[in-house]
């Protein structure tokens, strides 16, 4: 489980994340949403140690992130998996060495062993017969996929996703929305995604925190966000003008 | 203030690059890959520029030695000497400090913009010292070889030349690049080649392993890199000139 109590980060005098506290669920896909600016970026960066925190605590299980010496942290990163706004893969490394990285540096797996988890993990993404390629050669959306399957490779406990679905086709945006699912559900991970995205939030939003000028403004469900009843919130969702209209016609009293 | 902040800041990098690395096998692998990327792929243009340097050397030498009295052989010491203590070093490190210096800034700084070095970080790898000390010692231990590669080339383009444009015989141009021969001056060289080389690949990796932006502020990372770089040689050639000859 993932604490976060009071976590505030500051650059340059200015409040960047405000005494943000939540729990984020175990087991579940947990959303971070806000507007862009909105410190949604920072905080994943406050999480994932990347960021060090101005004060509070980042518990992972109890342990604190913030206290934690270098060694620890990297011990504690192996449990870590993360995709990147951008996929961040190796731009030198074919499909195949990208998600082997992670098991070259931190297993002592036989190479057999390894390209068995390989097309493992690549089938569980839906790719096959790209193993050789570079990431240049594939497209946005299946360089995503390579990104989700290298950060399952060393099987994590928690998942961490930043915008995984921007830039995607609406199409491909859903198909990466499910996989993340699925896959959170199939390997029990903690899964935590930065979006702005509220078809995400609709379709995979299990527990939604709501950021806004770097504070929390609003903590839910999608079974719970199109009625918040927060004014802040709604002007977020409802700028979409598919939401606005959908809200509409529910709050339309039937003949 | 600017420069004591970057001064401290490329000290605290040096730290984090000498760190114990994670797995040997994967730096050692990476290692080799440098050496070809850094080192033999730089074989070529070395080849190139010294047998033209030699040459150049050889006629300018000629051109200056117009007075009777001075034996024509001095045009083979002269051009020997110029290579070994001057330009087989400082010279070639300026180059390098081009071709290598600026590959190494634009290959880390990219990665820095699109996040790489970040994903290396949490998945618990030191990406300083997996991206960069392949690359420094792969450069500090391929310099001294680039550099008798040069000396010969060099020698080699003024034997090719003189002759070639009746400045010197060959005869003469061999007997002058054996006279008076200094074995110091080589190990001088080399001397110098070492810390050009870890000057070449840890100055350029600093640039780019801190840069913020986009493809931009790459493009100027390589620039102030190549230029960092080729003042601090200079500025090193000036010490150890001082310290190792007089």
């Amino acid at each position: 489980m993932i604490e976060l109590k009071n976590v505030t980060k500051v650059f340059e005098g200015k409040p960047a994340v405000v005494n943000v506290s939540t729990t984020f669920l175990e087991g579940r896909t947990n959303l971070i949403i806000g507007r862009s600016g909105s410190g949604k970026t920072v905080l994943l960066k406050c999480i994932l140690g990347l960021h060090d925190v101005d004060s509070g605590q980042v518990l992972y299980d109890g342990r604190n992130l913030t206290d934690m010496k270098s060694e620890e942290r990297k011990l504690l990163r192996r449990e870590l998996g993360m995709v990147f706004q951008g996929g961040a893969l190796f731009d030198s490394l074919t499909v195949e060495q990208n998600v082997r990285f992670p098991l070259d540096m931190f297993t002592t797996m036989s190479a057999r062993e390894k390209l068995d988890r390989v097309n493992f993990c690549l089938e569980h993404v839906n790719i096959t017969d790209a193993n050789r390629l570079f990431p240049s050669e594939i497209s946005g959306g299946m360089q995503k996929r390579v990104a989700i399957a290298r950060a399952i490779a060393l099987n994590p406990k928690y998942l961490f996703c930043d915008e995984p679905n921007s830039g995607l086709d609406p199409e491909t945006a859903t198909l990466i929305d499910e996989l993340i699912q699925t896959l959170t559900r199939e390997f029990q991970m903690t899964t935590i995604i930065n979006t702005h995205d509220m078809n995400s939030v609709i379709e995979i939003g299990e527990s939604v925190l709501f950021l806004h000028n770097g504070e929390k403004c609003w903590e839910g469900s999608k079974h719970t966000i199109l009625n918040s009843g927060n004014p802040i919130l709604e002007d977020f969702i409802f700028a979409n003008k598919l939401y606005a209209q959908m809200k509409k016609a529910q709050d339309r009293p039937s003949s | 203030m600017n420069i004591l902040f970057h001064i401290g800041r490329y000290f605290w990098l040096l730290r984090k690059i000498f760190a114990r690395p994670e797995k040997h096998k994967m730096y050692v692998r990476q290692l080799f890959y440098e050496i070809e990327a850094l080192g033999i792929d730089s074989i070529g243009i070395v080849v190139m520029i010294s047998l033209f340097i030699g040459g150049i050397l050889t006629i300018q030498l000629a051109y200056n030695l117009v007075n009777p009295l001075y034996p024509t052989y001095l045009i083979g010491l002269g051009t020997r000497d110029t290579l070994i203590l001057e330009f087989s070093s400082t010279m070639l490190g300026l180059i390098m400090a081009g071709k290598i210096g600026s590959n190494i800034t634009s290959e880390i700084g990219s990665m820095k913009v699109t996040e790489q070095i970040d994903s290396l970080e949490i998945m618990g790898v030191n990406s300083a010292s997996y991206l960069i000390l392949p690359k420094i010692i792969a450069v500090v231990f391929i310099f001294p070889f680039l550099v008798v590669l040069s000396i010969f080339f060099g020698l080699l383009g003024g034997l090719l030349v003189g002759p070639a444009v009746g400045v010197v015989s060959v005869n003469e141009y061999l007997d002058g690049i054996r006279y008076l021969f200094v074995p110091y001056y080589v190990t001088f060289s080399l001397i110098k080649s070492l810390f050009f080389g870890f000057l070449v690949s840890s100055v350029p990796a600093y640039f780019g392993y801190f840069v913020q932006g986009g493809a931009l502020e790459v493009g100027k990372a390589s620039t102030r890199a190549v230029v960092n770089t080729n003042i601090l040689i200079l500025l090193f050639d000036l010490i150890l000139t001082r310290m190792l000859l007089t």
